[in-house]
């Protein structure tokens, strides 16, 4: 057989179990079943407009909320790692493994009930945002201390000593040279934590909360079991697909526009 | 300004170590007021390391370094206010890219000086013409040639009004044809008074605006005099051997 003629019919094959594997998806899938399950239309215009005024809100409002106070306490974190003093680099080399090493959820649930109960009289103020935002937090800035410490040290050496030989302050330098670039460059690495932060806020589950302060995924669960139906879960996976998927593009685009500056 | 008969540089008994490694092995020597010396000397000889010890972005393993008569190797020596008397220009420029030209000059006026922004503007456009880039206020860096990014790299070091000038190999990473128009603004420096210390292999240079030449080996100086009796008629062997290298081609 001709190396063209075999091309080909490994293509045809290829397409053609393409469109068998479908067919049979097709033919035993409960088509009726899956419409009345998951496509209810009744059970999706129910759930407008409070999908958007509250559970998007919130979730955008959680994600923020996280993603600033995470970003403060990385620039802290980042900064001790390249401490020259040992002990402030032990302790921030500490948190970032220890807070990449376990699961958000479990950080979550420990901020939200385990410090109340550990120190009796506390609790985090705030409600569903306070917990949550200091948890998902206090995740996210283990992750983003290690990118700003990356955006840091990706400036070259002699920006700092360029400012330094103009009398600047190491301080001064930092916040008015090496800062500003630093985070020019890893402005698509923290969009990116930015989308997992709105995914992660769907842990916030865990700690409950009222009415108002349902974010999107539990907004869809407890209508999930009111209604004993998953349309809820396609509709809010739309949304989030809203949201994230500009984010996504945009880091892309960021991406190759940097690609191609270098 | 300091008074004219203190020394606003002096080094004595200098000696850096990388780890294990000496890289100044006990330098001596001094720039007098209004002096424009060369330093030359093979790669790797340390000189950009006594550069850097100068304005401590390097910190000196031993020995004094005394800035207009100052000890700045004491450990209380206000190192920030120190290094605003003293110009550092560096071989690749280290131009603040995320910043306009007229921002380069103007940052470290406000922050570290205190200035206003329209006084540090004024001072900005007066250096910016001093060097022929007034055309250039609000370029980005990036968009400059070399020569131009170097001229604006001496500009912003003049903004602080220093005392004294290190350049550190000001044209190695220069294309040919843009070496003269910065070794053209350094010279002009040098002929209204400014006190230099100028890494360089420009021997042209060297002889027309130097007052005096080091030679620099293996972390000593060898040899210093005025650039014609250095140049033309070193005493040490190892001068010799190192202009005739230069010099070949
Ligand atoms: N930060 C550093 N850590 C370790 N070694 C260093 C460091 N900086 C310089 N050195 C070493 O010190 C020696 C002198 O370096 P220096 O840069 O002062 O030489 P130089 O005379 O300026 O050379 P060149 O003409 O190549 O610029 C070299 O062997 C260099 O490898
Ligand atoms: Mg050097």
């Amino acid at each position: 057989m001709k190396k063209r003629t075999r091309q080909k019919l490994i293509r045809w094959t290829l397409y053609l179990v393409l469109v068998a594997g479908v067919a049979v998806l097709g033919l035993v899938a409960d088509w009726p079943t899956i419409q009345r399950v998951f496509f209810n239309p009744q059970i999706a215009a129910d759930m407008f407009p409070a999908v958007f005024t509250i559970a998007a809100k919130n979730t955008l409002i959680y994600t923020f909320a996280a993603f600033a106070f995470g970003l403060v306490l990385a620039l802290f974190l980042a900064l001790m790692k390249r401490s020259s003093i040992k002990p402030y680099r032990w302790i921030a080399i500490t948190y970032i493994e220890l807070f990449r090493g376990l699961p958000a959820l479990v950080t979550i649930i420990f901020i939200a009930f385990a410090i109340p109960i550990a120190f009796p009289g506390t609790s985090i103020p705030g409600g569903t945002l306070g917990k949550g935002t200091i948890g998902l937090g206090i995740v996210a800035a283990a992750y983003m201390a290690e990118t700003i410490r990356a955006g840091i040290e990706a400036v070259p050496r002699g920006q700092m000593e360029a400012a330094r030989s103009l009398g600047m302050s190491h301080g001064a330098a930092l916040r008015y040279i090496v800062l500003p670039q630093a985070f020019r460059i890893i402005i698509p690495p923290l969009t990116n934590e930015l989308v997992l932060l709105i995914k992660d806020t769907s842990l916030f589950f865990v700690i409950g909360g009222t009415i108002t302060s349902k974010e999107l995924t539990k907004f869809g669960r407890d209508l999930m079991s009111s209604t004993f139906n998953a349309t809820p879960l396609i509709v809010i996976a739309v949304v989030y697909l809203i949201i994230t998927l500009p984010l996504t593009r945009a880091v892309a685009q960021l991406e190759k526009r940097a690609a191609r500056a270098r | 300004m300091p008074a004219e008969n203190v020394p606003p540089i002096k080094v004595v008994d200098l000696h850096k170590y990388f780890g294990p490694l000496e890289v100044l092995k006990g330098i001596n020597f001094q720039v007098n007021h209004r002096e424009v010396v060369c330093v030359i000397g093979p790669s790797g000889s340390g000189k950009s390391t006594l550069l850097r010890c100068i304005n401590r972005l390097e910190e000196p393993t031993a020995g004094k370094i005394y800035i207009e008569g100052e000890d700045i190797t004491d450990i209380d020596a206000d190192v920030d206010k120190l290094r605003t008397k003293i110009g550092m220009v560096f071989q690749r420029f280290n131009l603040f890219p995320h910043l306009t030209v007229l921002r380069n000059l103007t940052i470290a006026q406000e922050k570290v000086l205190g200035r206003s922004k329209s006084e540090a503007e004024d001072v900005a456009r007066k250096m910016l013409e001093r060097v022929g880039l007034s055309d250039k206020v609000d370029e980005f860096p990036i968009r400059l040639s070399g020569g131009q990014q170097q001229r604006v790299a001496i500009a912003r070091s003049l903004c602080m009004n220093p005392d004294m000038m290190l350049f550190d190999e000001p044209t190695s990473a220069l294309d040919p044809e843009l070496v003269g128009e910065v070794l053209d603004v350094m010279r002009n420096l040098a002929l209204e008074g400014m006190t230099m210390m100028v890494v360089t292999h420009e021997m042209g240079f060297a002889r027309q605006v130097g007052d005096r030449v080091v030679f620099m080996d293996d972390g000593v100086v060898v040899e210093e005099a005025p650039p014609d009796e250095l140049l033309l008629n070193p005493q040490e062997e190892r001068t010799r051997k190192f202009l005739e290298a230069v010099q070949h081609y």
